[in-house]
This record gives structure tokens, C-alpha cells and sequence, in this order.
């Protein structure tokens, strides 16, 4: 009898113990999540609200003007997005087959050169195209072309967008290429296909999902692109993000950008479903890696790849090269002297940034503009770690309930920076004069990637590591630094590294909440660019050079963790 | 008729191949036998088109095909892991050569069943690839490679993927279908038992050139090289001494030996022994361990097997008979 009062005890006492270990397990559960969705709601959710309330507005259905402005801007968002898409593809499709098919020399420092664009912020990219071809630039100056226009035209926007993307369609299409079985190939040729047959009966139907997967996820960047098309499009375009851009800043109706921005909501919500779709599909289908790139052999093959390679190289190499150097270079004429043009090299653009003129842009020297976007870009960093762990740890083992926060702490991702800032602006108000909101905004862009980044990190660390390090002697906190640390610390630098470079080159929802006495350096670009002068121009690109010094740093740190964390893995 | 002259392959600055030539009838089956990285599957590649020999020139029919591309050629490929198209069902694989000849719908049709039919997969048109058994899709293979009427069928180790009962079932279809087809076909393959079965003729690979060519029979009854029998599982090769007496001497005693003549007293040479009740030398050894082997025993002793009806103990000292041959 005694023995089984004993247990009975034991028993309630275990159940009491699980009923409050279970309690304090779903309040710290709670705790994790408090904070990030407080976050989203209050600088998400809530001005997305005050949007949607706006649109109903009454006064904007009956105004005949709203309907052809939404009309247009949709028009040409799309029509341009599908030129730009199937320009990328253009020059994408061949690339993606130059890269599986073929080894030559330079391959990974022309795989490297083609990828670095995407990271670039837009205002870079901008600046990088107007110094080889707007009127100041090296075109036009060392072959004087009165009547080529580039800057202001469809086409340079068009060129902009592929130069963006192209990478997104060599990376994915010469993965699933490098899947392929070569013997799939080789009898198919048996059986009597020629290499068009080949392409047409066996290469393109397997190609299929992956193509459709490239060609959204280019398709979805061109179709919200904003940047690009307000910097070299000039006014003569507008997209829906630049509508909303100028229906907040320069002809005033927010209850007509609110309707804007939810239009433009629901298309890239409609083309985000379709990709996660297509991926999902194309996930089913994952074979071991072949290696059947080898030299070039016949005469067609050197010929494509030599062709293809200076092709590549001068569009990638020819405008990132072309910025630094107009940075240092003088190359216009003497104020008052038309005709002689001077030559030279020269620290002018750079000195210029550290001085504060009458009459200049800012109400501060141009180099504060860089020392305000540090600041941002360190609160940024901050901010998406601090709320982005809590989340990722919660996230990499969800209970089935925390499923569901995932797509809503995913979404912000849908919506366009300009939207970010178009929100804060109808539910802030005035009390947008703290500088706080720019670095919060920019705090929303970056948290998807924080969590992306650090979650699958998290994931990874297997349980029976920590039991193994814990059999072995080691107390919790050295099991800890001995097993979650090492890969920990690549996660967060990753993710740290992603957050600043996001918040440095931020420039739609920037451009929408800065005020002139807090310029970014991408606000400082754009607005020396949109000033006549040699000075300015020179000092755009000064400044220019300094963001893509930047970033290149920044992503050159992200691949280094990301080769020597793989080098790491195989020691497991 | 398919001839090779002189084939050398080198791969990345190694010999692979040097100097191999070959020729295969009409209607004859060759077999390549050989390890694997013997160059053999490179053989084959090359005869398709999917790859160039460094030197030498292959021939159909008189004509060099080096400017012929493989889909003009109208050679028959089988391979290992049988290469199906996944996007397509198991019809539109089999009528895929033929499309790309512009055949007739119908005739595609007629063609499509009646290869079915022989393969004995009628009714699985409709079906995916991947809902197939590894000796089904090596069926469906086969009959999409015999659809186009190839002049030559080429088989790169086909059967290597399968387990064992599948194995003989296939290798058995695969041989009545090469019987009735007529066409001449060439089988590349590591395991001889294949090879034994398949091949009217066969060629042993090694070390880049053949070293050994005819038929089962004759490659069985002698296998010249001693890289040849321990590769086909003949026999047992043991080293021995030439005596004095012009006999050999080896652990199993000195033996009478035909060709002891050849060499010198005091060489060291390899010897074949064969077990054999007929006509055989009694040698004497003793056992060292006995396994269980499908109504026999194998009896390990001195580095050689031999296979006795009755259990023996070990260390038991037995008799057997054994046939003593040369090797080169």
C-alpha cells in the first residue's frame, strides 16, 4: 500500500510539475513572440490598416481622373516589366548555359562580376549607368554624340532592370542545367534528336518549372522596381510605385497613392503565391549534381563562349568600372570656357562632400549624409536582430499554431518600401519629424531577411550534439559555446551584414520620410543628381563610389562566411 | 559491319585506350568485358558519337562516321541507369526516336505497341516513368532503343543496376530479343557471368588494349593471361618453381606441366589449375576452412578453393584432382 500511495504522490506531483513547466513554457513562448508582433503591428499592420481605410475614401471613386492614372501606371508597370523579363532572359538563358556547360578561364570571377548588381542599391546602379552614358558621362564626352539619348529613356530602364537581374536567371537555370543526367542527352541524340530537337523535345519541357520560377521572380523585382525608374527613367515614365511616390511628395493625394499601393499589394501578392508554387513544385525533383562542364571544343563552342564572355564582361565590367573613375576624373569644361574640356585627375568630388556651402543642398555638409546612413544602418542592425532572434528561435521550432506567423511576419516583403512609407506618413504625421522612423522603416525591409537567415541556422543545430557535448563532461554553457556559438556567430554576422546593407542603400521609403537636415547617402545621390553642375554630378559620384565601396565590402564578407561556413560543415 | 581501327583515348593526359581495333559482323553479339575504368563505356561512347578518339577511325559499312553526328548515325544506346525521359509517359518515350524521324501517327502507333509488345509491357503506354520497376524502365529502354530499327545496338552495362533474380530474367529476355532482332549489337559489361551468357564473341579490356578476344568457349577452355583467368573466376592461379625433373613445383607439390619446356630450371612461373575427375593430377593439401556453397563445400588451402561433395574436416589432409595448364 505504502509504495503506491508513494507513487500516486509522485505521479501528482509530476503532473503539477508538467502543468507548470508547460505554463512557463508557453509564457516564454509568448515573451518570444510579444515584441516582433508587437512591432509589425504597430509599424505594420497598423498604418497598412489607415491605408485601407483611406482607399475607401469616397471622393476618389467618383474623380473621373482616378481611374486613367491607376489605368496607366498599371500599363506601363507591366508593360515594361514583361519587356525587362524577357530581356533578362535574353541575355540570362545563354549566360545560364555558358555557366553549366563550359569551363574557361575567368569563369568565377565572371560568375562573381554578374552577381554583384543585385546587391547594389538602386541609386548606385543609377548612378553607375549616368556616368558611362548621361551627358557628363564618358560617352558622351570622349565620343561627342549630340543626338544619343540614354538617360530618360524606356531603354534605360530596360538596360538597368537586366543588368539587375540577369543573375537571378544564371543562378537558377544553371543550377537545375547542372542537374540534368548528360545521359538524358546522349539518348536523346542517339535516338536521332539534333541539337535543336534536343533543346525543343528534352531541354526546354525539363527546363519548364525553373524557367517559370526565373521568370516570376525577375517578372515580381521589375514589376515593383522603383528606384531605377524614377533615376533614369526620368518623368516621362511612371510605374505604380513611382505613381504613389509622386501622387505622397509631388502632386498630393494620398487617398489616390493609398489606392495605388493597394493595387499594387494584391499583383505582388498574386505573383508571390505563384512562385512559392511553382518552387514548391520544383523542389520534388532534386537529383545529385553532374559535372559536365568541360573546355570548349568545336568552333560554334569557342565562338559562343568568347562572344558571350566579352559580352558579359563589358556590360557588367563597363558601368561598375566606369563610376569610380568618373569619381576622380574631371572631365567637363571650366565654368564659362564652352569648348575646352579639361582633362585630369582630381580629389575635388571628394573634398567637396566635407564642405558645408551656401546655397548647397543640405543644411549640412554632404559627408554627414554618410555618417546619418551608418547611424541608420547601425539602429537597423540593432533593431531586426534584436526582434528577428526571438522570432527565428520561436520559428525554427514552430508549435502547430506558430505556423501561421510565418507568412505574416514574411509579408512585408509584398508590400513596396514606397507603400512602407506612404503608410507612415498617413498614421504618423508629425511626429515623423523624430529621426526614428527611417531606421524603423528600414528595420521592416530587413527583418524578413534576418529571420530567413538566422532561422534555418537555428534549425540546424542538432539536439544529440548538445546531448553528445553533455555526456562528454561539458556544462551547459560550454556545450553551448562549444556547439551553438560557432554556428550561430556566422548566422547573425550573416544577418547582422544583410540589415546594414539593406538600411545603407534604402531609398524608396527613405526617400518618402527623410527630412532635409537628415539626408542617407542614397537621398544625397539622388539629389546631387537631379542638380545641374559639374560639381554636382561629380560629387554624386563621389558619393556613389563611397555606397559601392560599401556594400562590396559587405558582400564579399557575406560570401566569405557563406564559403568557409560550408568549408566548416564537413567536419560534422 | 561495324569496324575500329587503331582507336587510341587518352583522358586527362593519361592513356585510356591505345590502339584498339575490333570488328562486329552482322548479327553477332560482341561483348566488351573489363574493370571498370578499363575505357570500355569510353569505347562505347565513341562509337556513338558522344565522344572522339585521339586516334584511329570507326567505320559502318566501309563509310568512317567521323563526320557523321550521333543523330545520324541510327545507333541503338542502352544504358546503366536507363536514361527515361521523365516529362514523358512510357509511350511517348518509346515513339521519341521516331518522332524525331517525322514518322506517321499511325505508324508511330504500330511501331510503339508491337515494341511494347515484345518487351511484354503492352498496356503501360499511359504510365509515368517513374511508377516503373528498374527492370521495367530497362525493358522500356530496350524497346525505345529497338524502336528506330538501329543498325547497331550498344549496351552500356545494363543490367548493373538490378538485383539478381531480375538480372538472369532480363539478361535471358535480352538474349532471345538480340537473337530474333538480328542486328548486331555490342554489350559492355564487368560481371563475365553476363558476358558468358550474352556475347558471341568477347573482348577483354585491360589496361587499355584487348587482351584476350573469341568466344565463351574458347576463352573459358583458355585463357592465356593470368590478369584473365582471375578475372573470369577460372581456376586457381598459384606460382611455381621449375624443378630440375621438368616438373613445377608448387604448394600443392611438383606437377607435370606441357610447356615446362618453354623455361628454364629454377623460373618462377604461374600455373592454372583447374579441378577436374577426368584426366587430372592427384594433389594433396590440407584443409583450412571450409564454407557452405549451394550442395558443395568450398575448401580454402594454400591460397586456392576447390569444392568437395562431402564436409571435410579442418585440417583434415584430402586428395583432389586437378588439371594443370599454362599461362602466359
Amino acid at each position: 500500500m505504502k509504495t503506491g500511495e508513494y507513487t500516486d504522490e509522485k505521479a501528482g506531483m509530476d503532473a503539477s510539475l508538467s502543468v507548470r513547466l508547460s505554463v512557463y513554457k508557453y509564457f516564454t513562448r509568448t515573451l518570444l513572440w510579444l515584441f516582433p508582433i508587437l512591432f509589425l503591428l504597430v509599424f505594420f499592420f497598423f498604418p497598412l490598416s489607415k491605408i485601407l481605410t483611406l482607399t475607401f475614401d469616397f471622393s476618389t471613386f467618383t474623380d473621373s481622373k482616378t481611374f486613367p492614372v491607376i489605368l496607366n501606371a498599371l500599363g506601363f508597370t507591366f508593360y515594361q516589366a514583361i519587356l525587362s523579363t524577357l530581356l533578362t532572359f535574353a541575355l540570362g538563358l545563354p549566360s545560364a548555359v555558358l555557366f553549366a556547360r563550359f569551363d574557361f578561364h575567368g569563369k568565377s570571377f565572371l560568375r562573381a562580376l554578374t552577381a554583384v548588381p543585385f546587391m547594389l542599391p538602386t541609386v548606385v546602379v543609377a548612378a553607375a549607368f549616368t556616368s558611362l552614358l548621361a551627358p557628363r558621362g564618358w560617352l558622351h564626352t570622349l565620343f561627342p554624340l549630340s543626338s544619343f539619348q540614354f538617360i530618360g529613356t524606356l531603354n534605360a530602364i530596360l538596360i538597368a532592370h537586366v543588368f539587375y537581374n540577369t543573375t537571378i536567371v544564371i543562378r537558377i537555370i544553371s543550377n537545375t542545367l547542372a542537374r540534368f543526367d548528360p545521359k538524358l542527352e546522349q539518348a536523346a541524340r542517339s535516338l536521332g534528336a539534333s541539337t535543336l530537337q534536343v533543346w525543343r523535345n528534352l531541354m526546354l519541357p525539363l527546363l519548364r518549372p525553373s524557367l517559370l520560377a526565373a521568370g516570376l521572380l525577375v517578372f515580381l523585382f521589375d514589376f515593383t522596381s522603383f528606384g531605377v525608374v524614377l533615376l533614369l527613367g526620368g518623368s516621362n515614365f511612371s510605374t505604380l510605385e513611382v505613381e504613389i511616390y509622386l501622387r505622397v511628395l509631388k502632386l498630393p493625394n494620398l487617398p489616390l497613392a493609398a489606392l495605388l499601393s493597394i493595387v499594387q499589394l494584391i499583383f505582388t501578392l498574386i505573383f508571390s503565391v505563384f512562385y512559392v508554387r511553382v518552387t514548391r513544385q520544383n523542389t520534388v525533383q532534386t537529383a545529385p549534381r553532374f559535372s559536365t562542364s568541360r573546355p570548349p571544343k568545336s568552333l560554334h563552342e569557342r565562338g559562343f563562349v568568347f562572344a558571350l564572355y566579352i559580352l558579359l564582361l563589358t556590360f557588367f565590367l563597363l558601368p561598375l568600372a566606369s563610376l569610380p573613375l568618373r569619381s576622380f576624373i574631371r572631365l567637363e569644361a571650366d565654368r564659362g570656357q564652352r569648348e575646352e574640356i579639361q582633362y585630369g585627375m582630381t580629389t575635388d568630388y571628394y573634398r567637396e562632400l566635407f564642405i558645408n556651402r551656401r546655397g548647397s543642398l543640405f543644411y549640412v555638409p554632404p559627408i554627414q549624409a554618410a555618417l546619418n546612413s551608418l547611424g541608420y544602418a547601425s539602429l537597423t542592425v540593432f533593431l531586426s536582430l534584436a526582434l528577428g532572434y526571438p522570432a527565428a528561435i520561436a520559428l525554427a521550432k514552430p508549435a502547430r499554431l506558430e505556423k501561421i506567423l510565418d507568412p505574416l511576419i514574411m509579408l512585408p516583403l509584398g508590400a513596396s518600401a514606397v507603400m512602407l512609407g506612404l503608410g507612415f506618413i498617413i498614421t504618423f504625421g508629425r511626429a515623423l519629424s523624430s529621426p526614428f522612423f527611417v531606421p524603423i522603416a528600414h528595420t521592416l525591409v530587413a527583418l524578413p531577411f534576418v529571420i530567413r537567415t538566422l532561422q534555418p541556422a537555428l534549425a540546424s543545430i542538432p539536439d544529440r550534439l548538445r546531448q553528445a557535448a553533455a555526456t562528454l563532461g561539458a556544462s551547459p554553457f560550454r556545450a553551448w559555446q562549444a556547439v551553438d556559438w560557432p554556428i550561430l556567430s556566422r548566422a547573425t554576422l550573416t544577418a547582422a551584414t544583410f540589415a546594414f546593407t539593406i538600411s545603407l542603400g534604402e531609398f524608396g521609403a527613405t526617400l518618402l520620410l527623410t527630412r532635409p537636415e537628415y539626408p542617407t547617402i542614397p537621398i544625397a545621390i539622388q539629389r546631387f543628381l537631379s542638380q545641374a553642375g559639374g560639381l554636382n554630378y561629380g560629387q554624386a559620384m563621389a558619393m556613389s563610389t563611397i555606397l559601392m565601396g560599401i556594400t562590396m565590402f559587405g558582400i564579399l564578407l557575406i560570401e566569405k562566411i557563406r564559403i568557409t561556413g560550408d568549408k566548416d560543415d564537413g567536419h560534422f | 559491319m561495324l569496324e575500329l581501327k587503331h582507336i587510341s583515348k587518352t583522358y586527362e593526359g593519361r592513356p585510356l585506350l591505345s590502339d584498339i581495333s575490333f570488328i562486329v559482323q552482322a548479327d553477332e553479339t560482341i561483348c566488351l568485358l573489363g574493370a571498370s575504368g578499363s575505357g570500355k563505356s569510353t569505347l562505347l561512347r565513341m562509337i556513338a558519337g558522344l565522344e572522339y578518339p585521339n586516334a584511329g577511325s570507326i567505320l559502318f559499312n566501309g563509310i568512317d562516321l567521323a563526320q557523321t553526328p550521333p543523330h545520324l548515325r541510327n545507333f541503338g544506346l542502352v544504358f546503366q541507369d536507363y536514361g527515361l525521359f521523365p516529362h514523358l509517359n512510357i509511350f511517348d518515350n518509346v515513339a521519341f526516336g521516331l518522332k524525331m524521324r517525322q514518322k506517321t501517327f499511325s505508324q508511330i502507333n504500330d511501331r510503339v505497341s508491337e515494341m511494347l509488345e515484345l518487351v511484354n509491357l503492352q498496356g503501360f503506354e499511359r504510365r509515368k516513368v517513374t511508377d516503373l520497376s528498374g527492370g521495367e524502365q530497362q525493358r522500356v529502354a530496350l524497346a525505345r532503343a529497338l524502336a528506330i530499327r538501329p543498325r547497331l545496338l550498344m549496351f552500356d552495362e545494363p543490367l548493373g543496376a538490378l538485383d539478381r533474380s531480375l538480372k538472369e530474367d532480363l539478361l535471358n529476355q535480352l538474349r532471345s530479343i538480340l537473337q530474333n532482332a538480328k542486328i548486331p549489337a555490342i554489350y559492355v559489361t564487368h560481371d563475365q557471368e553476363e558476358a558468358l551468357t550474352i556475347a558471341d564473341r568477347i573482348l577483354l579490356l585491360h589496361d587499355g588494349v584487348i587482351v584476350r578476344a573469341g568466344t565463351p568457349a574458347e576463352i573459358w577452355s583458355d585463357p592465356r593471361s593470368v590478369w584473365a583467368a582471375r578475372f573470369l573466376g577460372i581456376g586457381n592461379v598459384v606460382d611455381g618453381m621449375v624443378n630440375a625433373q621438368g616438373q613445377v613445383k608448387t604448394v600443392f607439390g611438383a606437377l607435370a606441366l606441357q610447356c615446362v619446356h618453354n623455361h628454364r630450371e629454377g623460373e618462377t612461373i604461374p600455373v592454372l589449375l583447374r579441378q577436374s575427375s577426368v584426366g587430372g593430377q592427384e594433389i594433396q593439401l590440407k584443409v583450412e576452412d571450409v564454407l557452405f556453397k549451394q550442395e558443395q563445400f568450398q575448401v580454402k588451402a594454400g591460397g586456392a578453393v576447390f569444392y568437395l561433395n562431402e564436409k571435410p574436416m579442418i585440417d583434415q589432409i584430402i586428395h583432389v584432382e586437378v588439371k594443370v595448364e599454362c599461362l602466359a
